[in-house]
C-alpha cells in the first residue's frame, strides 16, 4: 500500500507542466482567452501529442489505459496554467459515458476517435448536475428537442453529449440540423458556457446499454466533479505560489512584505488549507477506479471542499498582491476566475454535499 | 497510489473489528482532557498492546508489538477504532512525544528503561518546556542546571506543565551552558518528579479543573547520565519532540473519532422523534466538517507513506498541528451546539470519576483552545509554516537571551 504518486506519474506531470509553461506565457494566454471559447487548435494539437486525449482510453482502443488519478494530475496542471482547452468533459466525462453506457459497436466506432483527438465533446448533464439554467429535453423518434444550458467544454466542440432525465445520453453532431449552440463568454475567459437549443435534432447515437442508466450518469458526473476539484487545486496552488513569490520580493517599510506576520500568516493560512486538499483530490480520483463504494462520497466532498478552500485562497492570494493583485496586469485573475467557474459548474458545494449525504444513506435521494 | 488491501490486510481489518465488537464494553470513554490513567484505562491499554493494536511497530525489546512498519496496517487499526468511537488507547505526552524521541535519539539503556513502562501507561511524563518568561520563545529558557559531583543541580521554574501533579517523570529543557549562545546552551534532561526540591502548584484552567501546573525547582539533583544526547544538544532534542507534538495535536484519527461521535448524536431520534440530520442546516454543518476531516485523513495517509519511505514531507508535516487543532475545535463546537441548552449542565468530576457525556464535550470544547495555544500556538505554527515551509523571511530579531 502506498498513498502517493508513482515515478511515471511524476515524470508525466513534469513534462506536461513544462509544456504548458512554455506554451502559455501570460501574453499568449491573454490572446487565447480573449475570444472566450475555451479552445485553441494549436494547444489542442500539442496536448494531443503529449497523449492527453488518449490517456484514459483503454489500450484495446488505441489509448494509454490510464486511470482517473492520472487525469486528475492533468486537470490540476491545466488549472495551474489556466489552460483554455477542453478536457474534463470532453476527454474524461464523455469517455467514461461511452465506456459505461455504449454498446460494443458504439464503442468500437467512437472510442478510437476520441483517442485520436478527432472529437471534442461538450457535455450537458442538465438537472442531474445541479447546475442552474434550462434543462428540458424531449426525445422522440431518434430526435431531440428542447434546451439545455451550460454545457462544459462546449467551445470548439465537434459533438455534444446531452443527458436525458432518465439517465440515457444522446450524442449529437455539432453541425446537425435543428441545433443552435450559443457560445457565451463566461467570467472565466478560458472556458465558455454553451447553451443548446434543439429542434428535432437527430441523435447520432443513443447511449443506453447500461441497465442502471441513472447510476452511470451519476458516476460520469462524479468523475467530472473530481476533475473540477483538481482544476481548482491547480489554480489555487498557482495563486499561492505567486503570492509567496511576491511576498518575498515586494519591499515596503524597508522590508520584504513576507517578513511581516500579517502577510506571512495569510500565506501560512493558504498553505494550511490547501495542502490537505491535494491528498483529497488524489484519493477521490483514485476511488473512482478502485474504491467504488466510496467513489461518490469522495468525489462530492472533494468538489465541495475544494470549492470552499480555493475561494478563500483566491481571495487571500489576491490580497497579498495588494492593489497589483486587483489589476489586469499580473494576470492573477485568470486563476481566480477559473476557481469561480469551477465552483458553479456541475453543482455548487451545497449541492455536492447534499449528494454526499444521499450517497452515504443519511437521507433519501 | 495503491490502496488495495491484501488478504492479510483484510484479515487484519476483520480481526480488529471483531476485537472491538467483543471488547468494546471494556473500553474507557475517549475525550475529556487529561487524567492519570485509572485501572480501566490501564487494562484496556494492556489489552491493546498485547493484541498489537497499540505500539504496533515499537520493537519487542522495548515493550512494543514488534510488527514491521506497514502504513496500511496502522491506518486500518486507527480507522476501525475511529469509526466505532472506541478508545484507541492512551495518547499522552510520554507516549506520543517522548517515546518517539527516545526511539530516534535515545541511548539503548534509555529505550529499555523508559519505552515499555511509558506505552503501558505506567510511567506518566510531563513536559518541562515553557517558563513564565519564555513561552513562544522557548529557546530563551532560564531554568538552569549546574554540574556538581556527578549530578545536574536544577533551579528555576516551569509553567503550563500539564499532568505534573500526577506525573512520574518530566522531560526538561534547561540551560546547562550559560556561556554559550541561546540555542546552544540548552540540555534535555529526564527528571523523576519525586526528586526532593520539586514543588508542583496546580493551575486551575477555564474548564474548572487543574490540568496544568506551575513547577518550581530548588536544588533538584539528577544524575548526569539522565540526559538525552549531550550537553548543549537540548534544542535539537526539543525540536524532535516538538515535531511529534505537532503530529499528536493534529491527529487525524482523533478528528475522525469525534466526527463519528457527532454524527451518531445527530442520527439519534430526539424526544419528539425527529433527527437533527434531517434538518438541512444541521446536516450541511456536519457535511462541511466531514469533508474537512476526510482531507485531514487522506493527508495523514500521505504523510504516513512519506514516513515509511523515509521522505521528509516538509510543508505537509508542518501544517498538521495548526490545521488539526483548529478543525478539532470546529468539531467540538458543533457537538456543543447539537447538545444545545440541555447540554449546559456542567459538573466536572476531577480526577476520581468519569465525566458525563455533555460535560466531557464542554471540557473538550474549552480544552481544544488550550491545545490550539499549547505546543506552539497557532501563531507560532504560522511562523514555522511561513518560514520553514514556504521560505518566507524571518521577522527581524530584537535582542538575544
Amino acid at each position: 500500500m502506498r498513498f502517493g504518486l508513482t515515478e511515471d506519474q511524476k515524470l508525466f506531470d513534469h513534462s506536461l507542466r513544462g509544456f504548458l509553461s512554455a506554451r502559455l506565457p501570460l501574453d499568449v494566454l491573454r490572446r487565447l482567452a480573449e475570444p472566450g471559447n475555451g479552445f485553441d487548435a494549436g494547444l489542442w494539437k500539442g496536448l494531443g501529442e503529449l497523449g492527453l486525449q488518449a490517456m484514459l482510453v483503454p489500450e484495446e482502443y488505441g489509448g494509454a489505459g490510464l486511470g482517473l488519478l492520472d487525469a486528475a494530475l492533468v486537470a490540476e496542471a491545466l488549472g495551474f496554467h489556466a489552460a483554455p482547452t477542453p478536457f474534463a468533459a470532453s476527454q474524461v466525462m464523455a469517455l467514461r459515458a461511452f465506456q459505461a453506457a455504449a454498446d460494443d459497436v458504439q464503442r468500437r466506432i467512437w472510442i478510437p476517435r476520441i483517442a485520436a483527438g478527432e472529437m471534442r465533446i461538450g457535455v450537458g448533464l442538465g438537472g442531474m448536475s445541479g447546475q442552474t439554467g434550462r434543462a428540458a429535453l424531449r426525445f422522440q423518434g431518434g430526435r431531440l428537442s428542447g434546451a439545455v444550458d451550460g454545457l462544459l467544454d462546449g467551445g470548439g466542440a465537434t459533438h455534444f453529449l446531452v443527458y436525458l432525465a432518465d439517465g440515457r445520453a444522446a450524442l449529437l453532431d455539432a453541425d446537425a440540423t435543428g441545433i443552435t449552440a450559443t457560445v457565451r463568454r463566461s467570467v472565466d475567459r478560458t472556458r465558455p458556457l454553451v447553451d443548446l437549443d434543439l429542434a428535432e435534432t437527430p441523435a447520432v447515437e443513443l447511449l443506453e446499454a447500461s441497465n442502471a442508466p441513472l447510476q452511470v450518469a451519476a458516476r460520469v458526473r462524479d468523475a467530472g466533479r473530481v476533475m473540477l476539484a483538481a482544476d481548482m487545486l491547480g489554480a489555487a496552488q498557482a495563486m499561492l505560489d505567486r503570492a509567496v513569490a511576491y511576498a518575498k520580493e515586494r519591499v515596503q517599510f524597508g522590508r520584504v512584505i513576507g517578513s511581516f506576520q500579517g502577510v506571512k500568516y495569510m500565506c501560512a493560512d493558504m498553505a494550511t488549507m490547501l495542502e490537505p486538499c491535494r491528498a483529497m483530490v488524489w484519493y477521490a480520483a483514485y476511488a473512482q477506479d478502485a474504491i467504488l463504494e466510496e467513489a461518490a462520497i469522495a468525489a462530492n466532498h472533494a468538489k465541495a471542499h475544494l470549492a470552499e478552500v480555493t475561494r478563500e485562497v483566491a481571495r487571500l492570494a489576491t490580497e497579498v498582491h495588494g492593489g497589483m493583485g486587483f489589476t489586469d496586469l499580473l494576470g492573477l485573475h485568470f486563476q481566480f476566475k477559473r476557481i469561480t467557474f469551477d465552483r458553479q459548474v456541475l453543482g455548487t458545494s451545497e449541492r455536492c454535499r447534499h449528494d454526499a449525504a444521499v450517497a452515504q444513506g443519511w437521507i433519501g435521494a | 497510489m495503491d490502496l488495495t488491501l491484501t488478504e492479510m490486510h483484510r484479515a487484519l481489518r476483520d480481526e480488529v473489528n471483531a476485537f472491538i465488537a467483543r471488547h468494546r464494553d471494556r473500553a474507557p470513554r475517549p475525550g475529556g482532557g487529561r487524567k492519570r490513567p485509572d485501572r480501566k484505562v490501564l487494562e484496556w491499554q494492556a489489552l491493546l498492546l498485547e493484541s498489537g493494536y497499540f505500539g504496533r511497530n515499537i520493537p519487542r525489546e522495548y515493550g512494543g508489538f514488534g510488527a514491521p512498519h506497514d502504513v496500511i496496517e496502522v491506518a486500518i487499526i486507527a480507522d476501525a477504532f475511529s469509526r466505532s468511537g472506541v478508545s484507541p488507547g492512551i495518547h499522552n505526552q510520554g507516549i506520543s512525544m517522548l517515546v518517539p524521541t527516545l526511539l530516534e535519539v535515545g541511548t539503548e539503556e534509555q529505550k529499555r528503561r523508559w519505552v515499555g513502562p511509558t506505552i503501558r501507561g505506567e510511567a506518566i511524563w510531563c513536559q518541562g518546556y515553557s517558563e513564565p518568561g519564555s513561552g513562544s520563545d522557548l529557546a530563551a529558557a532560564h531554568t538552569r542546571a549546574a554540574v556538581d559531583d556527578g549530578f545536574f543541580v536544577i533551579n528555576g521554574q516551569k509553567i503550563w506543565t500539564s499532568s505534573a501533579h500526577y506525573a512520574d517523570m518530566m522531560f526538561l529543557l534547561c540551560r546547562t551552558e550559560p556561556d554559550k549562545p541561546k540555542h546552544a546552551g540548552l540540555s534535555y534532561l529526564l527528571v523523576p518528579m519525586n526528586t526532593p526540591g520539586i514543588e508542583v502548584r496546580p493551575l486551575r484552567t477555564m474548564t474548572g479543573r487543574a490540568e496544568f501546573n506551575d513547577t518550581f525547582f530548588t536544588d533538584v539533583r539528577v544524575p548526569v547520565d539522565q540526559i538525552v544526547m549531550g550537553r548543549g544538544d537540548g534544542w535539537q532534542v526539543a525540536n524532535i519532540t516538538l515535531k511529534y507534538e505537532r503530529l499528536l495535536l493534529g491527529d487525524a484519527n482523533k478528528l475522525q473519532n469525534r466526527f463519528e461521535a457527532i454524527r451518531r448524536m445527530m442520527q439519534e431520534p430526539r424526544p419528539d422523534g425527529s433527527r437533527l440530520l434531517d434538518c438541512a442546516e444541521w446536516r450541511d454543518r456536519l457535511l462541511r466538517l466531514q469533508g474537512e476531516v476526510m482531507a485531514a485523513r487522506y493527508h495523514n495517509l500521505r504523510l504516513l507513506t512519506d514516513q515509511a519511505e523515509g521522505v521528509d514531507s516538509g510543508l505537509g508535516r508542518l501544517i498538521v498541528k495548526y490545521h488539526g487543532t483548529m478543525l478539532a475545535h470546529r468539531l467540538t463546537s458543533l457537538a456543543v451546539d447539537v447538545l444545545g441548552s440541555a447540554g449546559l449542565a456542567y459538573e466536572p468530576q476531577g480526577e476520581a470519576a468519569e465525566d458525563d457525556p455533555a460535560t466531557t464535550w464542554h471540557i473538550d470544547y474549552m480544552y481544544d483552545i488550550g491545545l490550539i495555544i499549547g505546543g506552539g500556538s497557532s501563531n507560532i505554527q504560522k511562523n514555522i509554516i511561513g518560514e520553514r515551509g514556504l521560505g518566507l523571511p524571518r521577522e527581524p530579531k530584537v535582542g538575544r537571551a
